[in-house]
């Protein structure tokens, strides 16, 4: 489904992707740990189409097509779909509004029909009870004095409402207690098909108690250093980075 | 350069001078009850000895009159020149329903165009031409008492010339249930017209209503409006006041509301600037009266080559009143606007509290905005903010909404009416926020 062959990035002239490798196939989840400023969210920034960066090298390609070459609104359209590690606040516009533009324009895009109102209100009652949101959250402002864990808990419920092919979940577990992170999880477990795909950014062994990553890499400097299967993420929780990096600089 | 602009000013000032003479003599001739004579002498006096405008001028800085004053304008024929029809007239309306309607063409009133629902309990309407026979205590006390023709040359030339508008009286303790919407259609169709509608609104104590003023230019002429609006709020009396403008490329405007407050009243007024060629709004509101309100609302959202110009006072004279003042904007293309708000307190008005913001948006590095808050307070128990922010759209929003597959121009729109709704959600009337969205989103849609 995406393949990553040895992507560089840079933002204002600083090269943060090295040189970085990465197979996803549909019905994977991939975890990607690493230590602060290793160049994760970098990563799902490019992929997601941020125009600040610049990609200097290297190849993204998803679903036979050339990712790269695609707008941030088209990468969406064919199912590429962000969980922000930090959401933005938009004022004036409320998640329910802008979501009803976003899911009937992906529609357009797919050549489906529009959602009328009681479509649209209908498929937002049956996601909105999976991710335990509130109607009243959803029609305020976009996450305009939002706490942490309920706009964690509002990018699930676009995700769920886009139903995405490759799901990129940057830190949506940071900063959540238990039972939200528990909703979280138990949200993308269903969401989860054999034709799609999850990647998730955490520090957190913990969130991998709840939904159980196929593999497991090491981002380290804009690299993938170290790949496995879960057991890594286990070792990295008790050891830390340091072997890791000293193997690298040895 | 000089020569040509003074010329150009000079025949502009001199055509007026003699229409003037001639209006004088029609009036002497026809046996009109032209009482009002006095006070239209005074202020052409006035208009003889004021300078029309040059950017030289510290109010003036930003809005150059040049073009508008070397236009070739009959000031005789606007009553002839239009004979605008019901049907050429529909476009022009919003979708008002049950509401009391005036037209005014080239400033003079289209009896045959208008119609009144409200009882007359509720409901008093004259020509301002003739309002002094029936409704002398008001017009001595109010008419050009409010706004100032001895300093401000266009509001002198309105007062000097126009006797015709609406003077509108709303009797003590009635809550007019049916807005006023008072359409004035400048047709230049064939040829380049002036219309100077001059309107009093006296709100008799305890009363209440809402006006709608909508501007509008019809041909490809050039329209020049010179506006003077006056409205009263006696004691604890409640106005909505609104003024649209969406006008055609060629339209110039000058316009000054001007308000007065009474005790306990509340003054809340929405102006709305789509385009145009040259728009000036003076706002001037004067609470000469304790526990007052006044709200003032602005949104202006222009393309081309657009000029607005939103000059406002708020002028606190007495004490425990409450100003509050937004004005928002969204600039493209080669557009340009202005926004000068000056509160006053004065030493009398201890605990005023007086706020104001001004943000704006620039799509465009042709187009440029002005902002100068001015803050005078010589009081000093009071509260008093103000704010002024001018950039562009928020990427990080932009890419947000994108990232989920929007495109970018319905982004940029979601964002901008966002942006808009913050003065849009204070309008109270539906037709008119639905005429003003429209004609926005429109423009958000075709043009971002
Ligand atoms: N505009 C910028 N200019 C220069 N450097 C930048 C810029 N934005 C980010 N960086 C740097 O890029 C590096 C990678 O940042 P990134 O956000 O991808 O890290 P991360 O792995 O997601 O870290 P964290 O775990 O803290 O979220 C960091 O060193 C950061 O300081
Ligand atoms: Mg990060």
């Amino acid at each position: 489904m995406l393949s990553i062959r040895n992507l560089h990035a840079a933002i204002d002239g600083k090269e943060i992707l090295k040189g970085l490798n990465l197979e996803v196939k549909a019905g994977e989840i991939h975890a990607i740990m690493g230590p602060n400023g290793s160049g994760k969210s970098t990563l799902a920034s490019v992929l997601a189409g941020r125009e600040e960066y610049e990609v200097t090298d290297g190849e993204v390609i998803y679903n036979g097509t050339d990712l790269l070459e695609l707008s941030p609104e088209d990468r969406a359209r064919e199912g590429i779909f962000l969980a922000f590690q930090y959401p933005v606040e938009i004022p004036g516009v409320s998640t329910t509004n802008f979501l009803k533009t976003a899911v009937n324009e992906v529609r357009k895009y797919r050549g489906q029909e529009p959602l009328d109102a009681v479509q649209f209100l209908t498929r937002m009652k049956e996601k909105m009870k999976l991710v335990n949101i509130d109607q009243a959250l959803l029609s305020r402002s976009l996450n305009e004095g939002f706490s942490g864990g309920e706009k964690k808990r509002n990018e699930i419920f676009q995700l769920a409402m886009l139903e995405p092919k490759l799901a990129i979940l940057d830190e949506t577990d940071s900063g959540l207690d238990i039972d939200a992170l528990r909703i979280v999880a138990e949200g993308v477990n269903k969401l989860r098909t054999r034709d799609n795909a999850v990647v998730l950014v955490t520090h957190y062994q913990r969130l991998l108690d709840y939904i159980v990553p196929d593999f497991v890499h090491v981002l380290y400097k804009g690299r993938i250093v170290k790949s496995g299967t879960k057991e890594l993420a286990l070792q990295l929780e008790e050891k830390g980075y340091d072997w890791i990096k000293e193997e690298v600089s040895a | 350069m000089t020569t040509t602009s003074t010329m150009d000013k000079a025949d502009f000032k001199s055509k007026l001078l003699t229409h003037f003479d001639t209006f004088q003599r029609g009036a002497a001739q026809d046996n009109s009850p032209r009482t009002l004579s006095a006070l239209q002498q005074d202020a052409f006096q006035h208009f003889r000895t004021l300078d029309l405008p040059t950017t030289r001028h510290e109010e003036w800085k930003y809005t150059n009159l040049r073009n508008l004053l070397q236009n070739d304008f009959s000031f005789a024929t606007a009553r002839e020149a239009s004979a605008l029809s019901a049907a050429e007239l529909a476009p022009h309306l919003m979708e008002h329903g049950d509401a009391n309607v005036l037209v005014f063409v080239n400033g003079f009133y289209r009896r045959d165009l208008s119609n009144l629902v409200s009882p007359v309990e509720e409901l008093h309407v004259e020509n301002i031409g003739q309002a002094r026979e029936k409704y002398t205590e008001a017009i001595d006390k109010y008419f050009a008492r409010v706004a100032d023709y001895q300093k401000d040359v266009f509001t002198a030339m309105n007062t000097a010339i126009s006797d015709n508008g609406a003077f509108i009286f709303v009797p003590a303790n009635k809550v007019l249930q049916k807005p006023v919407y008072l359409y004035f259609i400048t047709d230049a169709t064939r040829g380049n017209v002036v219309s100077q509608p001059r309107n009093l609104y006296v709100l008799g104590r305890n009363s209440q209503a809402t006006f709608v003023e909508s501007f509008r230019t019809a041909g490809e002429y050039i329209g020049f409006t010179n506006v003077v609006t006056e409205v009263v709020t006696q004691e604890n009396a409640v106005a909505e006041y609104y003024k649209i403008q969406n006008e055609t490329a060629n339209a110039h405007h000058i316009g000054t509301t001007q308000a007065l407050q009474g005790r306990d009243s509340k003054f809340s007024s929405t102006t709305i600037s789509l385009s145009g060629s040259l728009i000036r709004n003076n706002l001037n509101i004067v609470i000469d009266a304790e526990n007052c309100e006044s709200n003032l609302y602005g949104l202006y959202v222009l393309n081309g080559k657009t000029h607005v110009d939103n000059h406002t006072l708020v002028d606190h004279a007495r004490p425990h009143s409450y100003s509050n003042e937004l004005y928002k904007g969204i600039l493209d293309g080669k557009s340009t606007g202005v926004f000068n708000g000056k509160i006053m307190v004065r030493p009398d008005a201890q605990k005023t509290n007086a706020f104001q913001t001004n943000r704006n948006i620039v799509l465009s590095p042709e187009a440029a905005m002005n902002t100068k808050p001015q803050l005078e307070i010589f009081a000093d128990d009071v509260k008093c903010s103000h704010g002024a922010t001018t950039g562009q759209l928020d990427e990080e929003m932009l890419f947000y909404l994108r990232s989920r597959g929007i495109g970018q121009k319905a982004a940029k729109a979601l964002l901008m009416q966002a942006f808009a709704g913050d003065v849009l959600n204070h309008i109270r009337l539906e037709p008119v926020r639905n005429y003003v969205e429209n004609v926005i989103q429109n423009r958000f849609h075709t043009n971002a």
